[in-house]
């Protein structure tokens, strides 16, 4: 019934594989270092070898490719920007010339290797939200950031935020949904007409789901405070994060496999 | 599970009834209505307005959705307008009328629910209480003059006193214009006191379908899908159960007591 059904924000796939159960705050840190050492490889094997470590990781979490691969798909002209532009504006060896664009070695190289980066980050950062629910994530960040505290980053209320952020993405669009077809029942288009008529006719869309928000914005914090809640201060936690063994040993083999390909390759 | 949203619905509703759709929470309700006005297209069978198939490709769906005015549940969640002359003009101007014309069927529409149109025209609907938010909200429906009127749950959220004059206010439009009027409630009072058929929802297929006291006489079926019979109604058979030889048809309070003075061999 839903027109937003293809719409997949923070796509959890749940499943009972060593990646999923490691602890949040593991694969928050092991994505991290995934990001610098993508930054800091210079070879075609570095950056074979870290595909292969993520490939590996891929094939621990029991994740189907597709769905990988799917993460893909939104950052496609993107990526293709970015292949092209390395490829025809870079200086260098002439190796083709199609009418007034010139391909260069370096060009073909960096090109290749920009892509590459582009590729592994998306691939590797998804395989984060892949495996990790969203409340997890929420429990990690809050976790990493409270040290944070003592130099003022609130770190409670940013996961509170993001948290509650999450929880109303369907909301919203099953609201957005509702709003359409009354608008639509009183005569409204939303699909035809130029730029100018569409944005116009986008208000009567626009302000009743803002007035909405704020309105559920509020009767949440009130039925937050019925419910005793005062902010992070003196809260127990019903899931307590906790490393366990298989954590050490997976850092472990981050940690090592980061400095090996970050430096050497 | 396999989830089916609707099955096999075959229904006819003449033009100037006044139907009460009921069934119990997630029966497809709020689905078949959509249907009526071609908001949501079946994926198969047919839907006909007037003779016209909503499902063909070149049926104009704006001008079926002029004729045929849906309320959603809690309409007043989707205003929008600045001030009511805008808000509740939507839909006029939608239709391609001129400025005086728009202004002439709010002034209509806003009077036909009972709101004054001189003091509130440049008012915001923000401003308004949820009664009169509602009411404003309907009005944008009326303001397009639609030939059927479906309300979802009208009254739903509203006090006693709200309440009573919305339905009083969709009755009155029922009988001097004649338009076609489709209710859906929860509320077995409501649709005792209002309708001429009841057609009862039951997991995506019509129930029953029929008089107010042919539906309620059978308040077994009735129980069973988690729906009940009127209050008034309950007493009466709860009376009989008791060994009064009462008419159990009975819908309102009025009859109940004429009933009751009848076999008590009374005098008013």
């Amino acid at each position: 019934m839903s027109m937003f059904k293809n719409v997949t924000i923070g796509q959890y796939i749940p499943g009972n594989s060593v990646i999923h159960r490691l602890d949040p705050r593991t694969k928050i840190l092991a994505t991290t270092l995934l990001i610098v050492v993508l930054f800091m490889v210079k070879s075609a094997i570095g950056y074979a070898l870290v595909a292969l470590g993520i490939a590996g990781v891929i094939w621990a979490s029991e994740i189907p490719w597709r769905y990988v691969i799917r993460g893909l798909r939104p950052l496609l002209v993107i990526l293709i920007l970015t292949v092209s532009l390395h490829l025809f504006m870079t200086e260098g060896r002439v190796i083709l010339q199609i009418w007034f664009l010139k391909v260069t070695w370096e060009g073909l190289v960096r090109g290749l290797m920009m892509g590459s980066r582009l590729i592994l980050l998306i691939v590797g950062t998804s395989l984060l939200t892949l495996t990790t629910s969203p409340i997890q994530l929420t429990d990690g960040i809050e976790s990493l950031l409270t040290p944070g505290k003592k130099i003022g980053i609130p770190a409670h209320e940013l996961a509170m935020m993001m948290t509650i952020a999450l929880r109303f993405i369907p909301t919203l669009l099953e609201e957005t949904e509702k709003i359409m077809k009354a608008q639509m029942a009183r005569g409204a288009d939303f699909q035809s007409g130029g730029i100018m008529q569409r944005a116009k006719s986008l208000v009567p869309l626009l302000v009743p789901l803002f007035v909405n928000a704020f309105r559920r914005a509020d009767d949440l914090a009130i039925a937050m405070e019925a419910r005793g809640y005062r902010g992070g201060e003196g809260r127990t936690k019903f899931r307590e994060l906790k490393l366990q063994p298989m954590d050490g040993v997976a850092i472990t083999i981050v940690v090592s496999f980061a400095v090996v390909v970050g430096v050497f390759f | 599970m396999v989830k089916v949203a609707l099955s096999d619905v075959n229904l006819e509703i003449e033009a100037g009834e006044f139907v009460g759709l009921i069934g119990p929470t997630g029966s497809g309700k709020s689905t078949l209505v959509q249907h009526f006005n071609g908001l949501i297209l079946p994926s198969s069978g047919k839907v006909y307005v007037d003779g016209v198939d909503l499902t063909k490709k070149d049926t104009q769906l704006r001008l079926i959705r002029q004729k045929v005015g849906l309320v959603f549940q809690y309409p007043e969640h989707q205003l929008f307008g600045e001030t009511i002359l805008e808000d509740v003009g939507f839909g006029p101007r939608n239709g391609g009328l001129s400025d005086g014309e728009v202004e002439e069927r709010v002034r209509e529409a806003l009077e036909y629910v009972g709101m004054d149109y001189e003091s509130l025209k440049d008012r915001s609907p923000f401003e308004l209480s949820g009664g009169q938010k509602r009411r404003v909200a309907i009005a944008g429906v009326l303001a397009m003059r639609p030939s059927v009127l479906i309300l979802d749950e009208p009254t739903a959220g509203l006090d006693p006193q709200g309440r009573e004059e919305i339905l009083s206010e969709i009755k009155r439009l029922h009988e001097e214009r004649g338009i076609t009027v489709i209710l859906v409630t929860h509320s077995m009072e409501d649709v005792a006191r209002l309708v001429d058929r009841i057609i009862v929802m039951e997991r995506g297929c019509v129930a029953l379908d029929g008089t107010p006291v042919e539906i309620f006489r059978q308040a077994d079926r009735l129980q069973d899908m988690g729906l009940g019979i009127p209050q008034i109604t309950e007493l009466m058979r709860e009376l009989q159960a008791q060994g009064l030889d009462v008419n159990t048809d009975i819908l309102r309070v009025e009859q109940a007591e004429e009933e009751i003075i009848r076999i008590m061999g009374w005098q008013k």
